[in-house]
C-alpha cells in the first residue's frame, strides 16, 4: 500500500524526517506502524509506545484499526497540546 | 459564520471583538478567551502544527459549536511558531444574542481545541527544550460536553 507519511513533534524528531512516501505491506494503521518499526531504530523508538501515538488519515483523526487506502496521507504524532 | 485563522502573527482582542459586533444590533453578548504563554521557568515555546489539517479541525469544532448554540458570529485564531512568555497563543471570540450561549460556545471550542486541533508545544527551559505532554484533565474537560 503506497502511503504519504507525515510525522510531527517528537515522532518527527526520533525518525529524523518530517515525511516520506513509502509502499508498506499494511492494510491498517496499526500494521503500518509494525512495518515502519522494522525500518530502523528511529522508527522503533518513535513507535515503541503505541498508546502515546495518535493518527490522522487524510487529515481526519482515526484509530489504529482504521483501514488504509492506496495513496492516503497518514500522519503519526503524539497527543495534541495546543491552545 | 465562525472565522478560523492559523497564523504566526500576533492578534488584537479588541479589534477582533469589535469586528464581530461592528454595525450590528442583534448581538447582545460577545464572550472571548485569550490563551497566553505562561512564563516562570519557561523561556520560550515553539508551536508546531499540521498545516493541511489544522484549519479543517478548527472549522469542524467551530461548526459543532454553531450546531449546539444559536450563535451570531465568531473568530478563532491560533498562532504557531516561536512565542515568548506573555505572548498570546489562541483567541476564541463568540457573538450571540445572549451571554449564556456565548460563554458556553467559547468554553466548548477551547475544550475541543485543546484535544482535537493538531498543535504541539515545545518548551525551552535553561537551554533545554522538551515536548509538552498532553494532560488527562484536558480530555476530561472535553468529555463534559458529551
Amino acid at each position: 500500500m503506497k502511503l504519504d507519511l507525515l510525522y510531527f513533534a517528537w515522532v518527527r524528531e526520533r525518525i529524523g524526517l518530517d515525511g516520506e512516501t513509502r509502499d508498506l505491506a499494511a492494510h491498517t494503521v496499526g500494521e503500518a506502524l509494525v512495518a515502519l518499526s522494522a525500518l530502523g531504530d528511529g522508527y522503533a523508538s518513535a513507535f515503541a509506545e503505541p498508546h502515546r501515538l495518535r493518527f490522522a488519515l487524510d487529515q481526519d483523526f482515526v484509530d489504529a484499526d482504521a483501514a488504509l487506502r492506496e495513496g492516503a496521507e497518514l500522519a503519526i504524532f503524539p497527543p495534541v497540546t495546543g491552545g | 459564520m465562525i472565522t478560523v485563522r492559523v497564523q504566526t502573527e500576533a492578534f488584537d482582542l479588541g479589534a477582533e471583538t469589535h469586528a464581530l459586533s461592528d454595525g450590528r444590533t442583534d448581538i447582545g453578548a460577545v464572550a472571548s478567551f485569550v490563551g497566553l504563554v505562561r512564563g516562570g521557568e519557561i523561556e520560550a515555546m515553539t508551536l508546531e502544527h499540521y498545516p493541511a489539517m489544522t484549519a479543517k479541525a478548527l472549522e469542524a469544532i467551530a461548526a459543532e459549536a454553531a450546531g449546539r448554540w444559536p450563535l451570531l458570529g465568531g473568530t478563532v485564531i491560533h498562532r504557531h511558531g516561536r512565542l515568548l512568555p506573555g505572548d498570546p497563543i489562541v483567541l476564541v471570540a463568540i457573538a450571540a444574542a445572549h451571554r449564556g450561549d456565548a460563554f458556553a460556545a467559547c468554553a466548548f471550542i477551547m475544550d475541543y481545541l485543546k484535544t482535537g486541533a493538531p498543535f504541539w508545544k515545545k518548551e525551552e527551559t535553561g537551554g533545554e527544550s522538551r515536548w509538552v505532554d498532553a494532560k488527562a484533565e484536558d480530555d476530561a474537560a472535553r468529555d463534559r460536553w458529551r
